[in-house]
């Protein structure tokens, strides 16, 4: 345990993981906002399949000696685009991702085969790392989160229209392509920052888990991406906190943290539900079956 | 009653919807009046949605004119409502009935607003309007298809339309919301003079409302008043082949039209209906 755990420098240890807490708490935001549609849209598959390409794209930036953050990025962007653009239709989408994903993955680990540098950065693309943030790296970081932010601000509604009610939204003149990409383009950023803190193995633990837990628990659009955001920056932050104390990677914290978060909001919800969620304001007979079971 | 417009609420002159050779109708004149109850009907792949998408500027004419409120149908008219059908919605949606009305309302719109007290108002009077108010804070993805169906009419009419679309809204309902989502309809189109374009395999439920139907089949189409346009006769015309419509305590069953092989189209079309026969006829006795 002594090699898990060791706080005794944790200040010292605090002031240089400053740059990560900063990016940690960022993800959270973007992966706790986009990890709404991911939910909505059904694109948990998606999220991963970005992920390994995401990875293959920063590890041919290692190999040639470029950005591994751009490479991130360029990566997803990529994966996005083709995810977009060929798989419109949830069927589609999930074969495209399924062909896409081993192919990304198995490009990263030709390129990290052939880097001959520091063993802990390879590792590092694929499970996280804590210390690796410098300041231009940060720079970027913010930069593409203020990118996301900005995009999900301008589609949040029309998306959200599109995504729960789409003959609806279709006869109100949105444009169900052009929605599709945009979000999967925002979602591939939002992914390859992620790729950068926690790895590429692990990206699900804050772009689906923290969406999954709050929908678990209220389902007011206003509180889920708020609770949604709050459980990602918690896991993300917190994951880092604890794993300043050892020698692992962060993102076994990141993981355990966002799934007790899960557990507990799913608890939560299985109360709820036996007392009855939804249940009609008292006084007005319910007009017809009740609905959880219709549903389930 | 608010005033009636002035004009037509929706006018189709010359109109034709064809696919290369597959004609689904052709020379259809329609002039609809405010507050006009049009159900149409026919047998799947007919081209009863298509009339919808048409009117909803999201598929264009083959021939002919279009006017909604005498201007041509483009994308997102705020003055046509539209029904969907019932389906379920994942339980796990994030939105509550009064936010999928308000999505009616500015959920085509980008970029963040909030919404004004006039709007918030307009949300709670149109649940008010649909019997909702009980459930507007319930989770969508929990209510039943009945209560859906409610708040989808809720959200169709938000915006004040002057035509209002359905398209097979009381599909997979029981009959007593059947009743409840038709009589919805009806009141507001009495209250307010909304025009109503009703897509149904089923004309009993709203048998008692139409004003005319508008009957589509084969690529040819006849409109009337429900007992001029469902009668044996014209029906025959249209399927060219003998069929049968039988008047059955006040409910109408159509017998013998060829692309049914059951032969009794009204009942047998949907797995909803085919699956609870017994239901069908005891509703409609009452």
């Amino acid at each position: 345990m002594d090699r898990l755990f060791d706080y005794a420098d944790y200040g010292a240890l605090l002031g240089l993981v400053h740059n990560s807490l900063i990016a940690a708490a960022l993800l959270g935001v973007v992966g706790g906002l986009v990890g709404v549609f991911v939910q909505v849209r059904d694109m948990q598959f998606a999220v991963h399949g970005i992920s390994e390409l995401s990875f293959a794209g920063a590890a041919a930036a290692l190999l040639l000696g470029g950005s591994v953050a751009l490479g991130s990025v360029v990566g997803s962007l990529v994966a996005a685009a083709l995810i977009g653009w060929l798989g419109i239709r949830a069927r589609d989408r999930n074969s495209v991702i399924g062909v896409l994903m081993p192919f990304g993955l198995g490009l990263g680990v030709l390129f990290l085969s052939l880097y001959e540098g520091r063993a802990a950065n390879k590792f590092g693309l694929l499970t996280g790392q804590i210390v690796a943030v410098d300041t231009v790296r940060l720079g970027w970081l913010v930069g593409v989160s203020i990118v996301v932010l900005i995009g999900m601000a301008l589609i949040w509604r029309p998306l959200m229209f599109i995504s729960a009610d789409p003959e609806v939204a279709g006869a109100r003149g949105l444009p169900a392509g052009l929605l599709s990409i945009g979000f999967t383009m925002l979602l591939g950023l939002a992914v390859s920052l992620a790729v950068q803190v926690v790895g590429a193995l692990l990206v699900l633990s804050l772009l689906v888990t923290p969406a999954a837990a709050a929908f678990r628990v209220t389902a007011s659009p206003v509180l889920a991406p708020l609770l949604s955001t709050v459980f990602a920056v918690v896991s993300a932050v917190g994951g880092i906190l604890l794993a300043l104390g050892g020698s692992i990677p962060i993102s076994p914290f990141v993981t355990t943290i966002s799934f007790t978060i899960y557990v507990v909001c799913r608890v939560i919800s299985v109360r709820r539900q036996r007392r009855g969620w939804g249940q009609r304001l008292p006084g007005v007979p319910a007009s017809a079956t009740p609905a959880a079971a219709s549903i389930a | 009653m608010t005033a009636p417009a002035t004009g037509p609420a929706l006018s189709l002159r010359g109109a034709g919807m064809s696919f290369g050779d597959r004609v689904l109708w052709s020379g259809l004149d329609l002039e609809l009046q405010p507050g006009e109850f049009l159900a149409v009907l026919g047998p799947n792949g007919a081209g009863k949605s298509t009339l919808l998408k048409a009117v909803l500027g999201q598929q264009p004419l083959s021939a002919g004119d279009l006017l909604i409120g005498g201007r041509p149908p483009a994308r997102g008219r705020a003055q046509v409502g539209y029904v969907p059908q019932q389906k379920s919605m994942d339980a796990a949606t994030p939105l509550r009935a009064r936010d999928l009305v308000a999505l009616g309302i500015d959920g085509h719109r980008f970029g963040l607003r909030r919404r004004s007290p006039a709007e918030k108002q307009r949300i709670a009077d149109a649940l008010e309007a649909v019997g909702a108010t009980a459930y507007a804070d319930a989770p969508i993805g929990l209510l039943s298809g009945g209560e859906q169906q409610r708040v989808r009419i809720a959200q169709a009419l938000a915006t004040d339309p002057t035509l209002l679309l359905c398209d097979e809204p009381l599909l997979s309902l029981d009959l007593r919301s059947q009743r409840a989502v038709a009589d919805m309809i009806d009141r507001r189109r009495h209250e307010h003079g909304t025009a109503v374009v009703f897509v149904t395999h089923e004309i009993n439920p709203v048998l008692d409302l139409v004003d005319r139907v508008l009957y589509v089949a084969g690529g040819q189409h006849r409109i009337g008043p429900p007992g001029e346009v469902l009668t044996s006769e014209t029906l025959s015309d249209l399927y060219r082949t003998p069929v049968d419509v039988l008047n059955v305590r006040g409910r109408i069953v159509v017998v013998g039209t060829p692309d049914e092989p059951g032969g009794c189209h009204h009942h047998d079309l949907t797995p909803e209906s085919a699956g609870r026969p017994a239901a069908q006829s005891a509703g409609g006795a009452a």
